[in-house]
């Protein structure tokens, strides 16, 4: 077997000495749909930012390709995160453009199309998440599960190989939830892209995920398959997954 | 008192800390004009956005700074016995070396730092600047480098605005409060006018829009904590400006005005 695309390797980052991860071990396979589930505030968002170096380990690596990403040059991160593409889990769309402005700037900031091109691919984009119509209109004048969209189509504008999504349909009611869950099998089928995916939504997780993993007090809890999380014997696993107030996991 | 020193001592590193993260911002910013032909659709926008509109607020405040002048002078004039028709020269030269190129870039970091701020640490708490860095675009080039050059052109700019108004609020005031005629005042500020001070007042201008671009940038930057912590950084921002500026200006009177 090859090396997985992405290895996290023991990683621990603590903020003003309160230890959010303490040693997170996740491989993960060129292709393959991840899914990382976990109570509020345990630590998945920093964890999903660590992988494009947005956040640096205290201590433990994450290997792209087998290159810890921590000794990047500066361009050679650069080309590192243009092979991916974010949906934040605020969708973070820049204020000051237009929904297809922000869809496009990845494009036209790499330089590798023209601006007609950019064009088409925005419109593209847009069409795909069920946002042709917002085109014009600026992020202030979405609702939230419209930025979640447009910060979406955002993400997968460039083609990426990788794709981080911090909760993506979290926000969204059940059909346009499930139209994205959609959007995020067919980019895996279709294109292969691998991907993680941060979601607190187990229908969406049982959907999109080849492996799903459990952070529980910053360490892994469990990984493995959708059918096997539903069998788990692990009482933290069941409560989270029943969505039970009494059991081990203290809120 | 032992809390006291220690409360100062706290300020003092993080005074240090201030000063060190700009100069690394500094060195980023350095770095980035390699890519300054990727920047300039963005740089000509900031000197509108920026500059351009701060026009109106330079030309009022400048009109009542050349009033003030002339009068004050006008009054110590009185006071030492000086004779009146030497109000254009010392008014003059106030206004160019000191008055226009201080008092606008003050306004200009209340108005233009701190608006730079606000923006930029709006983008910080709400991930924009961590989404432009996931897309591999450097926040350095892409926001940083349009801003400061904008500053460092536009405070010059409008310090000639503000060197022109500034003189004809003065003259009116000497003409209608003073009682002296035009021809005397106008004689005496040319008679004093040098070229050499005027070209210092617009490159301590520059100097003042780097400090204001950069300090606005670097409080934007390393702001945490929500739309309070974009007040705290909005603040500071104008405070560090403004104390710099004023230390900066004392340093350029003891290096270019030669007593
Ligand atoms: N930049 C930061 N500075 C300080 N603390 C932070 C920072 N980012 C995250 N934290 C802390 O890290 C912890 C984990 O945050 P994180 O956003 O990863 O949670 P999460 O698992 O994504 O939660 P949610 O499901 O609610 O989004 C929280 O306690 C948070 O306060
Ligand atoms: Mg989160």
């Amino acid at each position: 077997m090859d090396t997985p695309l992405i290895q996290i390797e023991n990683l621990c980052k603590s903020f003003d000495g309160h230890e959010v991860l303490s040693g997170v071990s996740i491989d993960i396979p060129r292709g393959d749909s991840i899914v990382v589930i976990g109570q509020s505030g345990c630590g998945k968002s920093v964890l999903i930012k660590h992988l494009i170096r947005l956040l640096e380990p205290d201590s433990g690596r994450v290997l792209f390709d087998g290159e810890d990403i921590s000794r990047l040059k500066t361009g050679e991160l650069t080309r590192l995160r243009q092979r991916f593409g974010m949906l934040f889990q605020s969708a973070a769309l820049f204020d000051s453009l237009t929904v297809a402005e922000n869809v496009g700037l990845g494009l036209k900031e790499s330089r590798r199309h023209s601006a007609a091109e950019v064009e088409d691919i925005v419109s593209e984009k847009l069409d795909l998440v069920g946002l042709s119509d917002a085109a014009d209109k600026s992020p202030a004048e979405l609702s939230g599960g419209m930025r979640k969209r447009a910060g979406l189509a955002r993400a997968i504008a460039a083609s990426p190989d990788v794709l981080l999504y911090d909760e993506p349909t979290t926000g969204l009611d059940p059909v346009t939830g499930d139209m994205i869950n959609q959007l995020i099998v067919d980019l895996r089928e279709k294109l292969s892209v691998t991907s993680v995916a941060v979601t607190h939504d187990l229908t969406s997780a049982y959907r999109i995920a080849d492996r799903i993993v459990m952070l529980y007090n910053g360490r892994v809890q469990f990984a493995g398959t959708p059918d096997e999380i539903k069998s788990s014997t692990d009482p933290v696993v069941k409560q989270f997954i029943s969505g039970s107030a009494t059991g081990p996991i203290q809120v | 008192m032992a809390n006291g020193l220690l409360e100062l001592g706290r300020h003092g590193v993080s005074f240090v800390r201030t000063i060190g993260g700009i100069f690394i911002l500094l060195g980023r910013l350095i770095a980035s004009l390699k890519e300054l032909h990727r920047s300039l659709g963005l740089f000509v926008e900031q000197l509108y956005v920026l500059g351009v509109r701060s026009l109106p607020l330079i030309v009022i405040i400048s009109i009542f700074v050349g009033a003030v002048s002339a009068w004050q002078a006008a009054y110590q004039f009185k006071f030492i016995g000086a004779p009146l028709r030497f109000l254009g020269q010392a008014v003059g030269k106030a206004v160019v070396i000191e008055l226009a190129p201080v008092l606008s870039a003050i306004v200009f970091a209340g108005r233009v730092g701190a608006g730079i701020t606000a923006e930029m640490g709006t983008m910080k708490v709400t991930e924009q600047i961590d989404a432009l860095e996931s897309m591999g675009i450097s926040p350095v080039r892409y926001l940083v480098l349009p801003r400061v050059l904008a500053c460092l052109f536009m405070v010059p700019f409008l310090v000639i605005f503000a060197n022109f108004v500034a003189i004809v609020g003065a003259l009116v005031v000497s003409i209608i409060g003073v009682q002296i005629s035009s021809e005397t005042f106008l004689y005496g500020f040319r008679d004093s006018f040098q070229l050499s001070d005027f070209v210092n007042g617009l490159i301590k201008a520059a100097v003042f829009g780097f400090i204001i671009g950069l300090v606005g940038c670097y409080q934007g930057f390393n702001t945490y904590g929500g739309a309070q912590g974009v007040g705290r950084a909005t603040t500071a921002s104008v405070v560090i400006s403004t104390v710099l500026i004023l230390i900066f200006n004392f340093v350029f009177a003891v290096i270019l005005f030669r007593i």
